[in-house]
Order: C-alpha cells, then structure tokens, then sequence
C-alpha cells in the first residue's frame, strides 16, 4: 500500500481526502470516526482500507476507526477519545455538521487534550449534495479555529500541523474543504509516520459537565482560546503574501482552492498585485490584515459563496480608518452562487483591470446534445420496489424520498421522489403530508438513512398513528457514498465482524404494528404487501430487502459464478414498452425500427424485466 | 517545466475516465513534473457525464480554462463536443468512434445526434483523431484494454511531456502480469493509429 510508505521525501500522487488521511498518520492519530458522505468519504475509505490491510494481516492497524451511525455520534466517539488525550480525526460533507452540530456548538466550550481535527467537506455547486451552505460560519458561529487547504500537499500538512495547533489551544479545530480539494490529485511529499499513543486517559474534572454554571465559566475560556488562536494565525505558516508581478497598491485576499485560480490568472493576466492567501483563515491573523490593508488602496476579495473574508476586511478596514475600495461580492464582481474557476476569475478580473480576458471559450456547437443524467443502475432492487409500489396504488400517491441513490427514482418514468429535505427527512416529511393532504402517503428511504436519521421519526409516525406507508430499501450497503459498511451489516469498517442490526426488529421496537418484509425482485408479492401496507389505518412499514446489485454482481464474479444477461425475442414482443417506458432500466433501448433491445453491456442480470413483460418476450441470453 | 499542459478526458461513468486520468497523474510524478488531476465521484458516476482534467507543468490548480486544452481525450463521441469550450484550433480531440446512448433517448425524451455530424463539427473546432478503440482492443486481445488504445493514442498526440514508454510502464504496473503483452500491444496500437 503506497499510502502507509514511511518515506519521508518521497513524492507519490493523492488525492486530497488521502493526503488528509496520510497527514492525519503522519501525526500519529490514534482514532478516526466518520458518517460516509460525497465529497469527504475517501478520507474515512482510506483509514478503512488501511485497517483492513493491516487486521488481514494479523497486525495492529495502530489507529481505531469506525463508520458511525451518523455524524453526531462520530463527534462524538473522537471528541470523548481527544479529552482523553488521543489525538482524533472526524470527517464529514457539510452538511454532516448540521446533524453533528448540536455536540459541536458545546464541545466548543469544553475543549479537548489531546488534538482534534473536524473535517468538514463542502460542496459548492451541489456537485453532490441537496444545498450548497458554506461551513466557514460554523467556524464563526462555534469559535473553531479553521484551516483551508488550497492542494492536496497543503491539506496533508495543515492535518499533520492541526493537531498540534489543536492541542496547543486544547480546542478541537475544524479542516475546511471543498470538492475541488477533496478530488484532486496531485504530488505529496511524505514525512515520517508517528506512532499513536493508543490509550487516553480521562481525567475526571468537574469543567466537563456542561451545566449552566459550567457552561458560564466555560464561554469565557472559549474566547481566551480564540485570542490565542489568533497569535498563532498572525504566525502561522499558512498565512501568506504572494506577489505577482511589480508592486502596486493592488490587493487579492481569498483563501482555500479560489487561491490556485487568483494566482493563475494574476500570472496570465500580468497584473500587478499582491495575493493575501489565508489558510489559516479564523480566527483572522487582525495585525496581518491590517498591515496588507494599508499597503492597498484597492482590495478585491475571492472566495467561493458566502461573503465572509469581504465583510471582515470591511470590518477591519473601518477600525483602521482606511479608505480603500472593495471589489467583491456586494460591489457585483463576484457571486455567491456555486463553484469558481479560472473563467470565472479571468473574467472579473478583465473587468477590474479593463484587460482582455485571455481564455477564450470555443463557442458553443450548434448540435444538440442528449443529457445524461445519472440513473439508478441496471439490475437495481430499489427500480422492482418502486415498480412494485406505483402498481399498488397507481395514482393520488406522494412520494417522499431521501438522501441516497433512490432520489434517482425522481427521473422518468418512474417519477417516484417528490419531496426531499434532507438525511432522514421522508419519514417526517410523510407524516406531514398525511396531516395536510387526503392523499395516499408512501415514502422511501435505505438502511443506512434509516440507521443514520430515519428511526426518531418512525417511532413519532408509530406514536401519532400517523397513516403512512414508510419504505426502507434495505440494499445491505451505503451504496452511493460508494459501499461503505452500516449498522445493517455483519461486519464493520475495520473489516471486523460486527453485530447486524436487522430493520424490521428495530421497527417492531418501534411501535409500528403492521410491517412487511419483502424480496423487491418478486415483484408481484412485493405489490400485494404495499396493497396491505396501504389498506393498514395507521403507520406502516415496508422492508424491501435486496442486495446492491453491484455488490452481488462483484461477489458473483468473485465466487466465479456467471451473470446471466436478459434479451428480447422480438417475434414474441409486441411493443408495449413496458418494460422501456414503465419499468425504465437504462440497460433497455430502442433499436431501429421501434424494436426494443437489451445491451449486454450494460445488463446486470436481475431479470425483473422479465418478469413484468406480459408477453412472456424477455427470457435469458447467454453467460456474460 | 515551465509550460503548462492541460488535457481534458471525457466519458460517460464506467468507461474508465478517471482512472486514465489518474495514470497520467502518477506518470507525471514518477517523472517529476508538477501535476493536477481533478475527478467526479458520487452522483455524478452513475452513469453520468465525466469530466476529468490533468494539468501537467506549472500549474497552480487542477481546472482548464476555456480554450486552453492541448488535448480533449473522449471515450464517447458526443462527450467531445459537450466539453468543446477547452478547445482551440490547435488542440488534438482524439476520440473513441463508439456511441453510448443515454437512458433519455431510450425512453424518447432526447436525441442522440447523427455520429457523422458530431465528426465533421469536431473538425470544425480542432483537430480530430478518431479511434476505433473496441476495434483496436479486440485486435491487442481484449476489449477491455479500450482505455489503454486511447492512452496510447494520447502518447501518439506528441503532446505528453514524458515518453511513450514511461506511461506504458505505468499503465503495466497497474495489469496483471498475465496481460502484459496484450496491454503493451493495445498501446502500441492506440499509438500508431495516431502517429502513422
């Protein structure tokens, strides 16, 4: 495993999440905790894979980990180990910290011993994510000290430097990303692996108990820390001036990827200015922004989405009594919407410095291209639960879904999500619908939601008999964040057996009176359960249980068994499009002359569309 | 190196866009140069389009600005043209001849354009290197080795600045050893198809 080399020196290409978990072993860190989400999961893949290698091998991994049931608990889990004095990492996508923030907003207060870095991956552009808030206020709104890595290499280091600069403030420190820093490659230099300490040692103190009189005495502490904190940003390493050019009174201050753009296009441009890169961006190095102020007479302020550098430069700018100008968010040069890119910056930047933007786009073709939106895959159970659902009940049905691969039954022609929130929100959402509507209720959310966020809303559905049909497609995985192990499954992110909580006894723990257990690919039974399911007064629930299909498939192969790929006898169909334009599997397609075709390429085998051809067309092919 | 080289890859999820991408990459280390590779995960795997790039030389980040790509190296025909802005008249688009239909045109929602036309369009923007990849592969042995008779066509683009042989040695630490020859072979293939 190229990742756990102890080469200090040697050059190897990462990417940003395993440059965060190789900077996070080069400090030695003894416990790293995670709910898997895009675009943080490979930071948490990477300590499973090497945990993996190492309990395969018989030896000691050396750090602890574990998928935890969701965010809050994997604070949690590594806060309660870094105020025993271990050094500990969680990492999440943005909005993670939503679920994680009631602990965070407290644990801010209390503080730890040993250092702990919260990892909080944001997603501008909703590249893959239901919104694109930036966690920089969580920075703000807790009184963390932040980094923001601009590379892969820089991430590796400010995760190594961060626990030290944790545990010098005895203040967990959150580590700011983006998608563009979590998936990008690029070269790392390794530095020497430290060995963890292995066992905490929790020292009773009164100061932990967050009571109000402790919470009083503590928010004083909270902001002694941040003073200090900003000590070590006027000095920090990770805050820099990079000029470009002749010196001028010109002034760029942005912080995390925004930088690699600035710097691009300031050198492209040939402009004259001088780049304020802060990476270690609250609390802000004050002394170092004034300084950079008073050398400027113009500032422009680059960062992706909220204006929070430009309005405490603003605030800064004030104090000082400098009359400077900003170009920025409020001035109309920048927005607050999605993802930058050097176009983005080339062109504002032409238009601040009257200059021809020197990237030119080709022009956009004529030609008309199809969309590709992503589609839930051949083969997949969740497509037979919602075909199965929809023929049960056909019409004056809503259809709330979840955070997973079954908001893909969105698209044609299912059309089966019509309302999404957020990570265990259909089951809430449902009963709400049941209170408001006189429509049929039936909502869909998978196993690892349900473990996750799904369970409290169930137990009120059960509680208020609230007249629902909540689903949950039990794949045995968290497929979409890429198949990382859950509470559903026998073995855990170590690779270590684990005990398997099974959904429908949780259920039953829950109150609800009529559930059904079902196989998705028997299409016709799992019909007449949500037939009973919708008959039931009160709140049902349905367990759809079918394995990923891409899991079964590997695991197939793995065994050396065949997969058995599907085709239409077309002297037998008769071109209903049933199995096209109701069913919907990406792998069916319209040959010429309206014939209807199954590419082998792309069957998985499930042979679901067999079963709901009426006219008996779709029969196995051939071994693939 | 004091240049820059952009390269933007394109596909469809599945065909093995961002793991050419990332052979690039580690190529580039082995060889010393500064390098950038951006990738899609999550959602925008399934099935999606891809777009990956790799920026080779000095570089401070990992994404194209328009008009600036040396090659566009696409899987799929239409993909090409859905990313055209990174290309100028210079550029090298080297193209798989195979079209992959997406799920809206099956199910009578979208159009996939005439092959021909998206050809004679591409010319228009650059210049066009079509391969037929499938054809190539099945020729070296296999027909998975398609993504490396692509890799070998970029090497044939002269455009890389490392040596053919460098990134096939990469490539080859990443097969097995049984399918050496046949992916060596795939590459050469890919190569020649370009270079002539």
């Amino acid at each position: 495993m190229e990742i756990i080399k102890d080469k200090p020196g040697e050059k190897i290409l990462l990417l940003g999440n395993e440059a965060i978990t190789r900077g996070a072993l080069e400090a030695g860190v003894d416990v790293a905790t995670t709910y898997p989400g895009t675009p943080a999961s490979e930071i948490a893949d990477t300590f499973s894979a090497i945990a993996k290698y190492f309990i395969k091998q018989k030896k000691d991994p050396g750090f602890y980990f574990e998928y935890s049931i969701n965010e809050k608990v994997a604070l949690e889990i590594a806060g309660a180990a870094a105020i025993s004095g271990l050094r500990a990492i969680t990492s999440m996508k943005h909005v993670g910290l939503n679920v994680a923030s009631d602990t965070y907003m407290t644990y801010m207060y209390i503080g730890c011993r040993g250092g702990h870095l919260i990892v909080t991956a944001d997603d501008p552009y909703c590249h893959s994510s239901q919104n694109e808030q930036d966690n920089r206020y969580y920075a703000l709104f807790g009184g963390a000290p932040m980094l923001e890595p601009s590379t892969p290499n820089e991430a590796k280091e400010m995760t190594r430097i961060g626990f030290e600069i944790s545990e010098k403030l005895q203040s967990p420190i959150l580590l700011r990303t983006t998608t563009r820093l979590n998936h990008v490659r690029s070269s790392i230099e390794l530095k020497k692996m430290q060995k963890p300490k292995r066992i905490g040692n929790f020292e009773k103190n009164p100061m932990w108990v967050t009571t109000p009189d402790i919470a009083r005495a503590r928010h004083p502490e909270l902001l002694k820390m941040l003073k200090v904190a900003e000590e070590l940003s006027e000095n920090s390493e990770f805050n820099k001036i990079i000029n470009i050019g002749k010196s001028s009174d010109w002034g760029v201050v942005t912080s995390g990827v925004s930088f690699n753009y600035v710097k691009e296009v300031a050198e492209d441009l040939k402009l004259d200015v001088r780049i304020l890169k802060l990476g270690m961006s609250n609390p802000l190095p004050k002394k170092m922004c004034k300084n950079f102020i008073k050398l400027c007479k113009n500032i422009i302020v680059v960062e992706e989405l909220e204006p929070i550098l430009e309005n405490q430069f603003k605030v800064i700018a004030y104090e000082l009594g400098e009359k400077v100008k900003f170009y920025d968010k409020s001035s109309g040069h920048f927005s607050s919407l999605f993802e930058y890119n050097p176009d983005i910056i080339a062109e504002a930047f032409s238009k601040i410095f009257k200059v021809k933007n020197p990237y030119i786009a080709a022009k956009t073709s004529d030609i008309k291209l199809p969309i590709r939106p992503p589609a839930l895959c051949p083969g997949c159970p969740h497509r037979a639960t919602y075909f199965a659902a929809k023929k049960a009940q056909p019409k004056d049905v809503i259809y709330p879904t979840d955070i997973g691969c079954y908001t893909l039954g969105r698209a044609k022609p299912l059309e089966m999500a019509d309302l999404l929130l957020c990570m265990g929100s259909n089951a809430g959402t449902a009963c709400g619908l049941a209170v408001a509507t006189d429509k049929k209720i039936i909502s869909f959310m998978g196993d690892s939601t349900f473990f996750h966020s799904g369970i409290p809303p169930v137990i009120n559905a059960a509680h208020h008999n609230h007249d629902v049909v909540i689903t949950i497609l039990d794949n045995r995985t968290t497929a979409m964040t890429g198949h990382q192990p859950h509470p559903g499954t026998d073995f855990d992110g170590m690779g270590r057996p684990a005990k398997k909580i099974i959904v429908e006894d949780v259920c039953k723990g829950c109150g609800v009176e009529h559930i059904e257990v079902v196989d998705p690919n028997r299409i016709k039974e799992t019909t007449e359960a949500f037939k009973r399911a919708l008959n039931f007064k009160g709140t049902s629930v349905v367990v759809s249980k079918s394995p990923c299909i891409l899991l079964e498939n590997r695991d197939k192969i793995k065994r050396g068994e065949k997969i058995l790929v599907y085709q239409i006898d077309q002297e037998k169909c008769q071109r209903c499009k049933t199995c096209i334009g109701r069913f919907g599997c990406p792998a069916i397609y319209f040959g010429k002359d309206e014939s209807i075709l199954i590419d082998e390429q792309q069957c998985n085998g499930c042979g679901n569309c067999a079963t709901i051809c009426p006219f008996i067309a779709i029969h196995i092919q051939e071994e693939k | 190196m004091k240049e820059k080289i952009n390269i933007a890859l394109t596909g469809v999820g599945g065909q093995g866009v961002v793991t050419a991408a990332n052979i690039l990459g580690i190529t580039a280390v082995r060889a010393g140069i500064n390098v950038f590779v951006s990738e899609v995960h999550g959602m925008a795997q399934r099935g999606g389009s891809v777009n990956c790039t790799v920026r080779l030389g000095d570089v401070s980040g990992p994404l194209i600005p328009n008009g600036t790509a040396n090659a566009i190296l696409s899987m799929e025909p239409s993909e090409a043209l859905r990313y055209i802005r990174y290309s100028n008249k210079k550029t090298k688009i080297i193209t798989d001849i195979v079209p992959i239909i997406p799920f809206t045109v099956a199910t009578g929602d979208e159009k996939y354009p005439e092959l021909k036309k998206i050809f004679n369009e591409l010319e228009n923007y650059g210049e066009l290197y079509k391969v037929d990849a499938a054809k190539l592969a099945n020729e070296a042995g296999a027909l998975i080795t398609k993504n490396v008779v692509m890799l070998g066509a970029l090497a044939g683009a002269d455009i890389l600045p490392f040596k053919p042989d460098f990134l096939l040695g990469v490539i080859l630490e990443n097969v097995p050893n049984e399918y050496t020859s046949i992916n060596k072979k795939a590459f050469e293939l890919g190569f020649n198809s370009i270079k002539k």
